[in-house]
């Protein structure tokens, strides 16, 4: 069983040291891309199966006990987290078999894909706060480099934009792991949240707890620390897009989950509401943002930051349906928001762009496509019965039980608008006639049977996740429940990591 | 009084490093974030709390340290930031250099292309 704990991090590993031995040959890269990342969704889905049955998973690394060693963790939001990104990895990885071009591949696209996703998955696993830190940092190397990897100019230029404000974060959740560290003695997450509660301090761990609220709040692409994501998402290769929009900001997500689940909740009267009111403006400024926009990957792009609201609220209003909520948001919005980049791929890899100014007609011209794209963006506009309408009907029923109307009635006009977004792509690229350009351009170039299946396979196989979800809503809710369940009462966490039982 | 002096130093850093992150000159912005990235190693290091006691080394013949001694971790955790914020600086250098090389400017406002 131990094993299969640190197997999400060991597998993309040995895969970015073997792609990096055969750097020259670049079959073997891509036999190793999508095997691995096969293997590493198999992994993280038994280790869901594990946790979810068997309890929270504990692994003292180098079997130094707890609060001394490094432990790694696998509750059911890691666990659930660890799944999805183990979905995001093998879908993108197929996709850009076709998708990204020969000479990125040449350059070293896969190694840096695996380092990418061993960060993501090290920063779930880990019950330590310095080494998130250091996972942070794995997984934002590998992400400049995935950005800038070709170095063409708007590359180039939404590189320094996204590299300085994440930079800038990371030494901020730094300097707030300092102060902590010197107030409390201590890294292991379990560990502090004994000690927080027990301690006199509260108004010095409350100006912490807001240090780390900003760090991850520009993680997380939260208001108003966002403007990073809407200018650097559309610059590089598509693949690179869709995993940095199924799976970054959610890491912040996550981090934010985690700290003010497990650690500071001592005075969530105050630091609870500031996320809610953060929540509620980052739902309106990014659907603002995006209404403004012409151009597919920006639209979607401004839509991540809306989303990321949705699933702050969840925690902002911290009861057990608004946190399942949360859950349940994050299960629907990593699948539904690569699935929606990854079919701006499909569009921009057969025209060569994605203007809505430039494009129209795909109706006509691949009917099918035009059906896989109004799944996920049914689903992310909030329609029934798809997965994003239950995911906002929890977190909407959940703030009108606590009476915070204002956050509801936000959620619900930020849905509108979202549908009116999505209605935008559709009438510009799908409706409309179709350009004599474009119409050129999609006669010339003849599909090839690998490029029909590595890049509409992911698609549909995302587009099906979505529908599947929409339909057994069900088991998901459940899960979503019991994990919230397991957030909101951290003796569990704290006694499996600190004395190794699970059972009291 | 020793931390008095170093909790001015980090003021100082901090101070100078946001100065300069708000000028529109790139060379400027990352001279801030390296200034800033030390000032939360100091930080780290003060707010452990600094002391004149032993340093943690376990003397032959026995197999615990001779109480009381000096808190190794943080120097440990700033050992790490140091390295990673080393290899930070260096990638940002390089991105900066060929941004410089295809933009020709090294002026944040004229590097709008990608907001609009």
């Amino acid at each position: 069983m131990n094993l299969l704990l640190p197997a999400p991090l060991l597998i993309p590993l040995l895969c970015a040291i073997l792609s990096l031995l055969g750097r020259r040959a670049v079959g073997v890269q891509r036999f190793l891309a999508v095997s691995g990342c096969c293997l590493n969704l198999v992994v993280s889905a038994c280790l869901l199966y594990v946790v979810d049955n068997e309890g929270i998973q504990v692994m003292q690394a180098g079997s130094w006990p707890a609060p001394f060693g490094i432990s790694l963790v696998v509750d059911r939001l890691s666990a659930i987290m660890l799944t999805l990104s183990g979905l995001m990895g093998a879908t993108v990885a197929v996709f850009s078999l076709a998708a990204m071009d020969q000479s990125r591949q040449e350059f070293g696209f896969y190694f840096f894909y695996h380092t990418l996703l061993m960060g993501v998955n090290g920063s779930f696993l880990t019950g330590d706060l310095f080494n998130l830190y250091v996972w942070f940092e794995v997984m934002l190397m590998s992400s400049f480099a995935l950005m800038s990897l070709g170095s063409e100019r708007a590359q180039l230029e939404g590189g320094i934009k996204y590299v300085a404000l994440n930079v800038l974060s990371t030494a901020f959740f730094l300097a707030a792991l300092g102060v902590l560290y010197g107030m409390t003695g201590t890294l292991n997450m379990a560990h502090l949240a004994t000690i927080v509660r027990s301690a006199g301090e509260q108004g010095m761990l409350t100006t912490v707890s807001l240090l780390f609220m900003v760090a991850f709040g520009i993680k997380s692409a939260a208001f108003p620390l966002f403007f990073w994501l809407p200018a650097s998402y559309h610059t590089p290769p598509t693949p690179v897009s869709a995993i940095f929009a199924g799976l970054l900001t959610k890491v912040g997500v996550y981090a934010l989950i985690r700290l003010f689940t497990l650690v500071f909740v001592q005075d969530a009267e105050f630091t609870h509401r500031i996320l809610l009111v953060a929540s509620g403006l980052t739902m309106l400024t990014g659907v603002l943002g995006a209404a403004a926009q012409m151009e597919m990957r920006r639209i979607l792009s401004f839509h991540i930051v809306s989303q990321v609201g949705y699933m702050i609220m969840g925690l902002g209003l911290f009861t057990p349906l608004a946190l399942a909520g949360s859950v349940f948001y994050i299960i629907h919005h990593v699948i539904v928001k690569t699935n929606l980049f990854l079919v701006a791929g499909v569009i921009a890899f057969r025209t060569g762009t994605n203007e809505l100014k430039a494009l129209g007609g795909f109706v006509r011209a691949m009917p099918w496509l035009a059906l896989l794209f109004l799944i996920p963006a049914m689903s992310l506009a909030g329609l029934p019965p798809l997965s994003g309408f239950f995911a906002k009907l929890m977190l909407i029923v959940a703030s009108f039980r606590e009476s915070s109307w204002v956050i509801a009635v936000t959620a619900l006009a930020v849905g509108f608008l979202t549908l009116y977004s999505m209605t935008k792509i559709w009438n510009e690229v799908f409706w409309k006639p179709m350009p004599a350009a474009i119409d050129e351009a999609i006669a010339q170039r003849l599909w090839t049977i690998r490029e029909r299946v590595c890049l509409f396979g992911p698609v549909m196989a995302l587009a099906a996740c979505t529908v599947l979800i929409g339909f057994c809503v069900e088991p998901v809710f459940a899960l979503s429940e019991r994990t919230a369940g397991q957030l909101l009462d951290p003796d569990e966490y704290i006694r499996a990591v600190l004395t190794g039982s699970v059972r009291p | 009084m020793t931390e008095v002096f170093l909790s001015l130093a980090i003021g100082v850093l901090y101070a100078a490093g946001l100065y300069l992150m708000m000028c529109r000159n790139i060379a400027k912005f990352i001279i801030g974030l390296g200034l800033i990235g030390h000032g939360a190693n100091l930080l780290i290091f003060t707010a452990a709390g600094l002391s004149t006691q032993r340093a943690p080394i376990v003397p032959p013949g026995v197999t615990i340290p001779v109480v009381p001694i000096v808190d190794p971790l943080p120097q440990a955790l700033i050992l790490t930031a140091i390295v990673i914020g080393f290899g930070l600086m260096a990638f940002v250098l390089a991105l900066f250099l060929s941004a410089h090389e295809v933009e020709g400017t090294d002026d944040l406002e004229k590097m709008r292309s990608t907001d609009q």
